[in-house]
């Protein structure tokens, strides 16, 4: 079953939790499987079987939870903050510090959590992520760019209490 | 233009979704900036760290069994022709996924490979001391890689072409040790990394010029060797290194 792996992985970041990832997982499949009418041959099947699951997790009681705290994305966000160079060390997490990182994952709010996994470990292209997650490219981009300040703040302020 | 309009394109340009001619500007800024080389370097690492920490949960095998036998089952409990016809293509899209998810993984290995060399070029040409060899004589700069790595390659006589040798390294790839070295033409640096040819670190075949990373590279072995050259130079000055190198191996 190809996705299977990646669907799962992306299913439990979203749910934080095997069980509810398991159900998300089983009930893309089944939409999948039903709503096959839906899909256009030709586009892409990986942001199409993407956003059957996020839809899924979106409408789930914890995907509900959630997501009630989205902001609106602005697109005259301010100009993306540089990266902190004063420490590259601190960026640069090796895996003995994989929980840290995990840690800060978990800690970002789910619509920073989901794009940062599509491009990141999905390594989706812009156009793909805009498609799943039903935005236009811009905001995928700025949102990335939130995503990333955001992420690496996290990650900085860990780093700073360790 | 200002670092910070550089800034506001970095992630986009490591992110691959800039469109060539920002992508060849933007290379051109990092080579006379060292402050926003240094963010571009944290970024990098920044990605790769994430991506190694992004792929974390893994399904138990009893509920990868479980979703294997309700896809197969589907045909079976629906069988209007509708639904045999949908679940045939979908079978058929998840054979031809399994195969591009093949050569996917085969591909990210090799992303992997030009990743690492990528670090290593950028590393060494940013570094104030690229070279432990310095020398553009390559009768000097050969017998300098003796008892350091466990094999000897030839070098290309340069006279007459635009390039120029500027020395070499020993360095390491997938623990396995080989030549790194620097070439120039005109304002750009090309690595050529030599490494025995069953070094354990996939880098794909002989064919032609390929963009890495952003990065043009070429590769393929010969004599017991695996020869890559990596640079941003043109496509053209690349393919032009390697048939020096190539005919240097055959004299």
């Amino acid at each position: 079953m190809p996705l299977f792996d990646q669907l799962y992985n992306f299913a439990h970041w979203l749910a934080q939790n095997r069980e509810e990832a398991e159900d998300l997982v089983q009930e893309t499949y089944a939409k999948a499987l039903r709503g096959f009418s839906s899909y256009a041959p030709g586009t892409n099947f990986r942001a199409w079987m993407y956003r059957i699951l996020r839809n899924t997790f979106v409408t789930s009681r914890t995907g509900l939870k959630a997501t009630m705290t989205v902001p609106l994305d602005q697109d005259d966000d301010d100009p993306m903050a540089p990266a902190d160079t004063q420490t590259p060390e601190a960026i640069l997490i090796d895996r003995s510090n994989q929980q840290l990182l995990h840690s800060a994952l978990e800690e970002l709010p789910v619509h920073f959590r989901e794009i940062l996994l599509l491009c990141e470990v999905e390594e989706l292209s812009y156009q793909d992520i805009a498609e799943t997650l039903t935005v236009p490219i811009g905001t995928v981009m700025s949102r990335l760019s939130r995503a990333r300040a955001a992420l690496r703040a996290l990650v900085h302020q860990k780093l700073q209490k360790t | 233009m200002a670092c910070e309009q550089w800034q506001s394109q970095l992630d986009a340009y490591l992110d691959g979704e800039l469109p060539a001619d920002a992508m060849r500007s933007l290379d051109a800024h990092y080579r006379t900036c060292p402050s926003c080389s240094a963010d571009a370097l944290a970024r990098l690492q920044f990605k790769r760290s994430l991506k190694f920490a992004g792929n974390r949960y893994t399904a138990t095998p009893d509920f990868r069994s479980k979703i294997r036998t309700k896809v197969a089952a589907r045909p079976r409990r629906t069988w209007g022709m509708g639904w045999t016809l949908a679940t045939a293509t979908l079978a058929l899209l998840f054979a031809a996924g399994a195969i591009t998810l093949y050569m996917g993984r085969q591909s990210l290995q090799r992303q992997h490979t030009y990743s690492e060399l990528a670090d290593l070029h950028v590393a060494t040409i940013g570094s104030a001391n690229p070279v432990d060899v310095v020398s553009s004589d390559r009768h000097t700069v050969k017998p300098w890689f003796q008892g350091k790595i466990p094999f000897t390659f030839n070098l290309p006589e340069l006279q007459n072409t635009d390039f120029t040798l500027l020395g070499g390294r020993v360095t390491y790839l997938g623990q396995t040790p080989g030549a790194h070295l620097i070439y120039q033409i005109r304002k750009h640096q090309i690595s050529v990394f030599i490494f025995p040819a069953d070094i354990p670190a996939p880098l794909g075949s002989d064919s032609g010029v390929r963009q890495q990373q952003t990065f043009n590279a070429k590769t393929w072995t010969g004599d017991g060797l695996r020869y890559v050259v990596f640079g941003d130079a043109s496509p053209a000055d690349i393919q032009n290194l390697t048939n020096l190198l190539k005919s240097a191996a055959h004299p």
